[in-house]
């Protein structure tokens, strides 16, 4: 009995305090006015979702979203061919190969990005290479560009894509498509209507733990765009410490967090009709 | 030839994602302050790291948070998976959404979530509140990686314990932990790494009074390149190298 | 002969959402006897072993040991052992370490152990293993294992859920025996459960047929076998054909049915009335065959045609068409020396069978 009780109030108590209690603040906050003095004036309002709807923040979220999706995108395409063909690969090389995936996975990103700026920067070892080599006149202005925040957000955020495709594709019944092959159908035929259709799942995990972090992980626009750079994570990041405005920052969080549910739920039904589906889709 | 077309594919795409940190680790040996080119290998960098003393203390702060965390986060993280996985309890559904969610929510919210608590609550930002901090963002992944692996225990194991006369905590400790030996184990690793490496959480709970690495590579980069920050970079990378390899034997060995 | 009870179940029921696995069942089992629950899968005999090993609670009714309800006492509280289905080996101890687990729960001393444990061995004849894990055994070792682990604590009870469905065909029948041998040494009650009827039939000291959570019948497996009491007995102990008769005439002890537009005269055990609906069931091997021109009229008989011949080995199957219609399942024992009296389909032929070997529902 005394084990049980440890255990589970244990759970309880650090759940609530630590992430039921701050989640709830943050929406409970959003409805509030901000105070400049300090944290936040207890009288509510709508004020800061007036806010987040008015042109100037617009137009940060349609560059963080486009930004976000472009990155989604990309990452899907060059990530889709990947884990396919790494689900080929034979038991024995493959467990190295997956290793090797995993590394950059849970490298900081910090260090990754770094090592991109090195790459990018004016005299960096990119425009060194291509100057010598007689390729262009002059160095190409990568860095502090949006770009340079697409390429930078493309590279960190590519494993996150990588992973998930790659375990939805790894389950895939390889006799669903000899059986459909043995049916008749063509290639591109078997990819759209089987592969496809079964993968969902994985295309859009991936893109959750894609977009998510693209809009809100601040320090790569941060180093990689300059001043200029303004997506929905550096936003949320000057309400808090600039600003002071915590409930036009927590409105911000808020909509990320909603997103993030619709992301979810979009996950689970689909999954749940992917598996479902799995001979009705020979048909 | 498609299968040429697909290794070569892959190769591309590893190479993708390493160069850049090859490039780095190289240029941690590169004997020059400004210049991209290459001017001879040296040593200096990496002891040039170590005479820096607030990056020393910092790295030092890093690895304390590191450790204790995910120590921390184990052991809560695994009686949690465990009472979720065995315990009828009220809330239990909701804990479990609750970590899940947390573990998918941006850094973000997570940050500034927990720092307005922390203001709220009359803590002062510095070591404490990042070590808090930190544990709660551990804990979800322990729990995940100690859950999977409890649920596909044989539901019967833990009968026949309790059949056999032993209490729940000695179920627990002479069947369940060592079973879970390997995820647990993952689990302090991951967390390790993540603790390690974490900017966006600890941005927002942590102060001047307290500097952890990762913030501290943050505020040296913004000023430019520089190349101590290539040694402690590529110093970073052999910590996660290893740390993940390790975690990704013992998930391994539990699989087979 | 006075036997002591050791578990009595009282109206014991068990919900689980809206299914009802366990409902109001009255059970008694005795001190020493092998009782085996048979029954289809989902009929509640797992859930009447979990709640007597205190995996479940019971929702109503109550269990009693040695007199006293065990509401309340939890599993590890109770004298009373399992032998899992899929066996349950803690993977990452000894053999040793296993079968002494309970031993060491309870905080004998190891000299204690370790001489309890290898006595458990050596009735389970694997003397030898105990440093082996159990991925290194074989099913058939693995299971014995899974005995010693749980005679070592002597339980008063012994429970086993199926422990013999993972084995293969031959390997089961070596079990069955030994488990009997051991059930005989170690005289503490069995109460076995399995879908199996003839492991039922072989190994127990009485049947306890369940269905649906109900007990449908409790005997030795000679009551179950030949005087199921319902319907759902007779068919699901071995096979079993079924008659539609009407009683033309009742007497002390018999009555005559007509069936099929004969009279046959039959062993009654309940009362019934004339012009009662009776079911006449006879086992296949109760049938008699005979040539067409065999036929007496002087006895009651049903003529039929064979329509198929299946052999097997040990015995002949006979599947018969009555002229009335009906299909009949005939068994007999192959007869080597009785070369002329082999059937073949298109055959006619006639059927009866000795008075009293019927049973009447």
């Amino acid at each position: 009995m005394r084990f049980r009780n440890v255990a589970v109030v244990l759970t309880l108590v650090w759940i609530t305090l630590f992430v039921a209690v701050p989640y709830l603040l943050v929406v409970l906050f959003s409805f509030l006015t901000p105070n400049p003095a300090g944290t936040v004036t207890y009288t509510f309002t709508l004020e800061s979702y007036r806010q987040i709807f008015s042109p100037v923040f617009l137009t940060v979220c349609k560059s963080s979203f486009t930004l976000a999706l472009g990155t989604s995108a990309l990452t899907l395409l060059v990530a889709y061919p990947f884990a396919f063909f790494l689900a080929r690969i034979p038991e024995n090389i493959r467990r190295t190969l997956i290793l090797l995936m995993i590394i950059p996975f849970w490298t900081s990103s910090l260090i990754r990005t770094y090592a991109l700026i090195i790459l990018l920067k004016a005299n960096g070892i990119i425009n060194s290479f291509l100057l010598s080599a007689g390729w262009i006149d002059e160095p190409l202005g990568i860095l502090y560009t949006q770009t340079a925040v697409f390429i930078g957000l493309v590279y960190t955020l590519l494993p996150f894509m990588i992973l998930p495709l790659y375990a939805s594709i790894q389950k895939l019944d390889m006799r669903l498509i000899e059986a459909s092959r043995d049916l008749g159908a063509r290639g591109w035929h078997i990819f759209f209507h089987i592969v496809l259709p079964l993968t969902m799942p994985g295309i859009i995990a991936g893109s959750t733990m894609v977009f998510l972090p693209a809009l809100g992980l601040f320090y790569i626009p941060d180093l990689l765009g300059g001043a200029r750079s303004m997506l929905m994570g550096n936003f949320i990041k000057d309400q808090f410490l600039t600003t002071g405005n915590w409930p036009l920052g927590s409105a911000a969080s808020v909509l990320l967090t909603i997103l993030m549910f619709l992301m979810l739920g979009w996950y689970f039904a689909v999954s749940r009709r992917a598996n479902q589906g799995d001979m009705k889709e020979l048909a | 030839m498609r299968r040429a077309l697909s290794y070569g594919y892959l190769v591309f795409v590893y190479l993708f994602l390493y160069v850049p940190i090859v490039v780095l680790v190289v240029y941690s040996f590169n004997d020059t302050k400004f210049s991209t080119n290459w001017q001879g290998f040296t040593l200096s960098w990496y002891g040039k790291l170590l005479t820096d003393g607030p990056l020393m203390e910092a790295f030092a702060n890093s690895l304390i948070v590191a450790v204790t965390s995910s120590t921390i986060a184990t052991v809560l993280g695994t009686l949690a998976a465990f009472a979720i996985y065995r315990y009828r309890f009220i809330g239990r559904k909701i804990s479990f959404s609750f970590i899940y969610v947390s573990m998918m929510s941006p850094d973000i919210v997570m940050g500034i979530s927990l720092l307005m608590f922390f203001i709220l609550v009359g803590l002062s930002i510095g070591a404490t509140t990042l070590l808090l901090a930190h544990i709660t963002f551990c804990l979800p992944f322990v729990v995940v990686t100690v859950y999977a692996r409890v649920s596909g225990f044989d539901s019967h194991i833990i009968d026949s314990a309790k059949d056999l006369g032993a209490t729940e905590l000695g179920m627990f400790r002479h069947v369940v932990m060592p079973m879970l030996m390997p995820a647990i184990i993952a689990g302090w690793l991951l967390s390790f790494t993540l603790s390690l490496d974490d900017v966006v959480v600890s941005f927002f709970t942590t102060g001047p009074s307290f500097e952890v690495l990762p913030l501290k590579i943050y505020s040296m980069v913004r000023l430019g390149i520089k190349p101590e920050i290539n040694a402690l970079s590529a110093v970073m990378f052999l910590v996660s190298l290893v740390t993940v390899t390790m975690a990704h034997l013992m998930i391994a060995k539990e699989n087979k | 002969m006075e036997r002591d009870l050791i578990v009595r179940l009282r109206g014991a029921t068990k919900r689980f959402d809206d299914v009802v696995a366990v409902d109001s069942l009255d059970l008694d089992i005795y001190q020493g006897e092998f009782l085996t629950l048979l029954g289809p899968s989902g009929c509640g005999k797992t859930t009447v072993l979990r709640l007597i090993a205190g995996f479940e609670s019971l929702d109503g009714g109550e269990i009693l040991m040695n007199g006293a309800s065990l509401d309340g006492t939890p599993p590890n509280k109770r004298n009373v052992n399992t032998v899992f289905q899929s066996y349950a080996l803690f993977p990452h101890m000894t053999v040793f370490d296993n079968i002494a687990f309970g031993l060491k729960m309870k905080g004998f001393d190891k000299g204690v152990i370790r001489d309890e444990v290898m006595e458990a061995l050596s009735v389970v004849k694997l003397a030898g293993l105990e440093l082996r894990r159990p991925h290194q055994l074989s099913g058939g070792q693995q299971q014995r294992v899974a005995m010693a682990r749980a005679i070592v604590n002597k339980p008063q009870v012994l429970l086993l859920d199926e422990p013999l469905s993972a084995l293969d065909y031959r390997l089961r029948q070596e079990m069955e025996i030994e488990l009997k041998h051991l059930h005989r040494k170690l005289g503490i009650t069995f109460v076995f459960v399995t879908h199996d009827q003839e492991e039922a039939i072989s190994m127990s000291d009485r049947i306890a047929v369940m269905n649906e959570g109900r007990l449908e019948q409790i005997g030795t497996p000679t009551e179950i076998y030949e005087e199921p009491e319902n319907m759902f007995v007779a068919k699901f102990v071995g096979e079993i054909n079924v008659f539609e008769g009407r009683i033309l005439d009742v007497h002390n002890g018999s009555a005559v049915v007509d069936i099929h537009g004969r009279q046959f005269k039959v062993q009654k055990r309940k009362s019934c009335g004339i012009g009662q609906s009776v079911k006449v069931l006879l086992r296949p091997e109760d049938i008699m065959v005979y040539k067409e021109e065999e036929a007496d009229p002087a006895y009651p008989f049903l003529p039929g045609t064979i329509e198929d011949v299946i052999y097997k080995g040990k015995t002949v199957d006979l599947i018969i068409n009555l002229d009335a219609g009906e299909t009949v399942h005939v068994t007999q024992f192959f007869n080597e020396d009785q070369e002329d009296v082999v059937y073949r389909h298109g055959h006619k032929i006639i059927i009866d069978w000795p008075y009293g070997w019927e049973v009447v529902l």
